[in-house]
């Protein structure tokens, strides 16, 4: 468990750091927290020719409300924003980011970093996805903005070019009238979901305006769905959850499409996700509901 | 008889854990005991099974910082195979040599100037392999049309025998209904925090070769003879080394003796010394694990309920090869076969496989969890089938507590024990019937929820004899047998009166030297300070014996006895030279708080440093025939644990303990997690000598058997890759998973055959837990008629189970 040999550079500008990686000509890694890419080195798994480490560039480490957004660098640590008050705007950080690996993980790994390493089980996509983040892309051709829509494409794959950085991610502030839900289920604390979920709420005059359902681990990719008509047909019912177990139950069907595994069958997943789903589509409706629109 | 009292004893703090806490702890791979040592990486197979066509070293010889690569070709013509345990024509050395047999056999050994070099040019080493159809399972490697992993051999199976004790057919026909059941055991390790680590060091000299090596290797030390035979020198010429500082190994670290010999090898090929050390990657492809089992038991039950035979057909996995000390698997639970009941009749199929699959060997538990997880299921199977109530179908088999000592029908001497007061215990510290009523109620509302007992004779003080039993007793050769638990410690007082104690059990973090400092200490009425213990194992100077070594729980009953002993020849010398000093007769002085003074007038003493202080500065002062000699060594070696008889009985522990588990779990009807609602935990190990060291035992082994219940399993693909290499998919619990209420207490039924009372209690609930997490899940989904008869159960092993009663086939 020991890295193939490797060029190692660290660049203190975003400028030098977006020409080395250039200068790799397809083969370097960008380095933030380590914390997926340095075991998948260690494995052999992966052997770039060269690791581009941005920890030192001036600019990446700013973690600022700005224009109804939270804008997180791309070298911000996840337990820093976990911790921080400005985090507040977005509680489904607050929600999503106690399940991200571990304590001792977060303290390393980088918000950015878990988004532009796309595993299909992690939690921080599908927020991303749920949320209608904007992701910042700066490259050769400069920066641009992908929508999180567009930005995961399968398994560990995204938008972001060979020759890209992602240097930054800004996740909507909560707005009134929003209540939000997320839950996983893991074989233990801290591994990849079996199954996940992210839920959106907004309610304008007690009335749904919008519903969104956002799941993980169950696909190549975060998956998610305008659940608009289905919350606001159960919102009604003085259960809630249940009425929209049929409905979710029907979508675990359709969104669900990963094989399984001896952790998790497809069956049971199936059978995890309609749960949740149900169980934090109610709670969110619940909480979009009590804030005052 | 026990002359201690049985009161417990606390520890505030083990005595090991300042230095580990702050940093201090110094393992193998901080130590560089000889200057100048290279790194070795290895080379492993890809395939689960495959003939080696070629091996070309060339280019990994040629790549720059490589000192030597050594191949099959080299381990063929320099080792002799590893002596088995049974004789099977299943060679087995430390690489492959003509085929390889698990996906992480060693291939090759890359010296090189570190390990990033070593792993480069390993990946130099070219392998031309024909792929050969995989084995994976015992029922796989049975099949009549199974490829062969060993064709010399014939068969994948590497031994088979069957053993009957009393009326076994008759009891069957005469019985009042058979119960029988199927169970599968599953394969799980311990995973040690600290990985296999060796330096080894070949040299050539004028008596001919000789290998130093360090390893992290605790014994059995049976293994250092089987290392010398494979590298062909006499066991004189090898020198182990063990560091004081172990990261725990819970047996898996017993499977790293091969590594000694193939770092040997490939010291002799590098002309200097070599460094390995596991990686986790390679530790869990490749090290040890626990065997997997299949089994079927049948009971022989009549009107009353109660089991008048019984029958074990036992079938283990060993993996590709049978690597000593297996079969022990089967072996180890052989006296205690029929558990804690009293069962007159019984017959045991004893079965090892091979497959294509990581080799086994031991594991916290050996052979128990595996027994027991079958023993156990049935006697719930037994109280379903009778109508009785769990607790109430066993308290009617046990062996009552006027019995002991109690012979089972294989050879097993239980030496105490009072198992229905045990049992009772855990059921009224449970408070079962306030758990029963919340079962009720979970019932009306539709849910799961079910309570699950485990009751189990906890083996200690293994009698390494029972191995012999793999072969019959015809061909065991008169005035060959093998039998004991010897132990080894040397006791020695230096001139200011300091003790040390000098261990050969090389511990692993068990707290070994806190326990010897305080029997030691008592025992010479001295404060626990004045008391050193040295646990660095070091096979030319420690004294040791083939049985010597950290298994079997056997600290407790044996080592602490040979401490005793030693103890009580220091003090008849330090009482001999005190009475100089006093001038009284030795026989009417004693020890006590650092003195030697007059029983029953404690006002006339001298301390015990004087007293040692003549011994050492003026032995001419000794009375005759009192021996100027403050260091002594003992061994003990018990007289029960005897040679396997030629009708095929054994006694294979010293001791005999136990442990009875009650278990509650809720499970959630939507997402089918099992939640631990309460567990009730009691033991009785004899005397207990060191209350926080054995609650610690406790903890342990549930958490490690709470991996195997519900989470950690090594498991392969239909092709035989594995498919749980990482810590991502091999699962162990952590605190999150092991924070579930538990209640744990003690019964104590002191020893009779160890001079404290006490005996092992390392393993106990690692035998008993996953059967209690078994049952307890069975009785929860008893109203869907269906059991748990494998492990791990977790959320989608019930899911599946439920769809398919849901939509039957």
């Amino acid at each position: 468990m020991k890295p193939a040999p490797f060029a190692y550079v660290r660049p203190a500008t975003l400028d030098d750091a977006v020409a080395e990686l250039a200068a790799t000509d397809g083969d370097g890694k960008v380095l933030a927290g380590g914390q997926s890419l340095v075991p998948v080195l260690a494995m052999r798994l992966g052997r770039p020719g060269t690791l581009v480490d941005i920890n030192a560039v001036a600019g990446l480490d700013g973690l600022e409300r700005r224009d109804g957004a939270l804008r997180i660098g791309a070298t911000v640590r996840q337990r820093h924003v976990e911790r921080s008050s400005a985090a507040a705007a977005v509680p489904l950080l607050g929600l999503a980011l106690p399940f991200v690996g571990h304590r001792e993980l977060r303290s390393r790994g980088t918000v950015c970093g878990s988004l532009a390493h796309a595993d299909p089980g992690a939690e921080l996509p599908a927020v991303a996805l749920c949320l209608g983040a904007a992701l910042e892309v700066t490259g050769p051709r400069g920066r641009r903005t992908v929508r999180a829509a567009d930005f995961f494409q399968g398994a560990m794959t995204t938008a972001v070019g060979p020759d890209e950085i992602l240097t930054a991610v800004q996740f909507p502030a909560a707005g009134p009238g929003e209540g939000f839900g997320f839950a996983e289920l893991a074989r233990r604390h801290g591994d990849f979901a079996l199954a996940g979920v992210v839920t959106r709420v907004r309610s304008r005059d007690g009335a749904v305006a919008e519903a969104v359902l956002s799941g993980f681990g169950v696909s190549d990719r975060p998956v998610t769905r305008d659940v608009t008509e289905l919350v606001r047909a159960a919102a009604g019912e003085a259960d809630v959850e249940t009425a929209l177990r049929p409905g979710t139950e029907e979508l675990a069907r359709e969104m669900v499409d990963t094989a399984g595994d001896a952790h998790g069958s497809q069956g049971y997943r199936r059978r995890l996700f309609a749960v949740l789903a149900a169980r934090e589509l109610a709670r969110a409706h619940r909480r979009a509901t009590e804030s005052p629109s | 008889m026990p002359d201690a009292d049985t009161a417990p004893r606390w520890t505030p703090t083990r005595i090991e854990d300042a230095p580990l806490v702050t940093g201090q702890g110094r393992f193998l791979d901080d130590l560089d005991p000889l200057p100048g040592t290279l790194t070795a990486a290895i080379v492993r197979s890809p395939h689960p099974h495959a003939r080696i066509r070629t091996v070309d070293l060339s280019r990994a010889r040629r790549h720059p910082g490589v000192t030597a690569v050594i191949g099959p070709e080299e381990v063929a013509a320099e080792l002799e195979p590893f002596p088995l345990s049974v004789t099977t024509r299943m060679p087995y050395f430390p690489t492959g040599t003509d085929k390889v047999r698990y996906v992480g056999e060693p291939v090759a050994v890359v010296v090189a100037s570190d390990r990033y070099v070593a792993e480069d040019a390993a990946e130099l080493v070219d392998v031309e392999y024909e792929l050969l159809d995989p084995v994976v399972g015992v029922r796989a490697a049975l099949a009549d049309d199974a490829p062969l992993l060993h064709e010399d051999q014939g068969s994948n199976i590497a031994t088979d025998r069957t053993f009957t004790f009393g009326a076994v057919d008759r009891a069957f026909a005469e019985a009042a209904q058979v119960v029988t059941g199927t169970y599968d055991f599953p394969r799980y390790s311990s995973v040690p925090m600290e990985c296999y680590s060796v330096v080894a060091n070949w040299t050539d000299e004028p008596a001919g070769p000789a290998v130093e090596a360090w390893a992290n290797f605790h014994g059995p030390f049976t293994m250092v003879p089987v290392m010398a035979g494979a590298l062909g020198i006499p066991t004189s010429r090898v020198r182990l080394h063990v560091p004081a500082d172990i990261g725990g190994s819970f047996g898996i670290k017993a499977g790293i003796y091969p590594y000694v010999v193939l770092l040997a090898l490939a010291s002799k090929y590098a002309r200097t010394p070599v460094r390995w050390s596991e990686d986790r990657v390679e530790h869990l492809l490749a090290s040890s694990t626990g065997a997997d089992r299949m089994m079927r038991f049948e009971a022989a039950v009549d009107d009353d309920g109660r089991i008048t035979a019984l029958r074990a057909d036992l079938a283990d996995n060993v993996g590709a090869y049978m690597r000593p000390p297996e079969p022990s698997t089967l072996y180890r639970c052989y006296g205690n076969i029929t558990g804690a009941y009293r069962i007159p009749a019984v017959q045991i199929r004893a079965r090892a496989v091979v497959t294509n699959t990581m080799p086994t060997g031991l594991n916290r538990g050996f052979g128990g969890q595996q027994l027991y997880f079958g023993l156990e299921r049935l006697m719930d199977d037994v109280a379903r089938a009778t109508g009785l109530d769990v607790v109430e179908a066993r308290c009617r088999n046990l062996v009552p507590a006027d019995a002991f000592p109690y012979e089972t029908p294989t050879g097993g001497v239980y030496d105490s024990g009072n198992y229905e007061a045990a049992i009772r215990l855990a059921v009224r510290n449970a408070d079962l019937d306030e758990l029963r009523r919340r079962q009720a109620a979970a019932r009306e509302r539709g849910e799961l929820y079910g309570i699950g007992l485990a009751a189990v004779v906890d083996p200690s003080g293994t009698n390494i004899g029972y191995v012999g039993l793999a072969t019959p007793a015809a061909d065991r050769k008169p005035g060959r047998d093998k039998s004991g638990s010897t132990e080894h410690v040397r006791v020695s007082v230096d001139v200011q009166g300091i003790v040390t104690v000098l261990l050969g059990s090389v511990p692993q973090g068990q707290g070994h030297a806190t326990t010897a400092r305080q029997v030691a200490a008592r025992r010479l009425g001295l404060p626990e300070e004045q008391v050193r213990v040295v646990i660095e194992m070091d096979t030319a100077t420690t004294p040791w014996t083939v049985t010597s070594g950290s298994y079997s729980s056997r600290f407790a009953p044996l080592v602490t006895s040979a401490v005793v002993a030693a103890c009580d020849r220091i003090a008849g010398t330090v009482k001999a030279a005190g009475s100089v000093l006093l001038e009284t007769a030795p026989e009417q002085l004693e020890l006590a708080d650092g003195t030697v003074r007059v029983t029953g007038d404690p006002g006339r003493s001298v301390l015990f440093r004087h007293a040692a202080g003549v011994v050492h500065w003026d032995p001419g002062a000794l009375p005759e025939g009192t021996p100027a000699r403050l260091y002594e060594e003992a061994a003990f070696a018990p007289r029960e644990v005897r040679a396997a008889t030629r009708d095929e009985r054994i006694n294979s522990s010293l001791c005999y303990g136990f442990v009875a588990e009650l278990v509650a779990v809720r499970i959630d009807p939507d997402t089918l997690e099992i939640t631990i609602e309460r567990v009730s935990s009691v033991h009785d190990a004899g005397t207990v000598l060191n209350q926080t060291l054995l609650d610690g035992q406790v903890h342990g082994a549930l958490t490690q058997a709470l991996g195997g219940a519900m989470y950690e399993e090594f498991t392969y693909s239909e092709g035989g890759q594995p498919t749980s290499a990482t810590f991502l998919d091999y699962l162990c619990p952590t605190t999150a998973e092991a924070g579930f209420p538990l209640v744990t207490d003690h019964v104590v039924t002191p020893s009779p055959l160890t001079p404290l009372g006490a005996k092992g209690s390392g393993e106990g609930s690692s035998m008993s837990f996953p059967a209690a997490v078994a049952n307890a899940v069975t009785d929860a989904l008893s109203p869907h008629g269906l059991a748990i008869n494998q492990l791990p159960v977790h959320g989608t092993v019930l899911f599946d189970l439920l769809d398919g009663v849901r939509r039957p086939a």
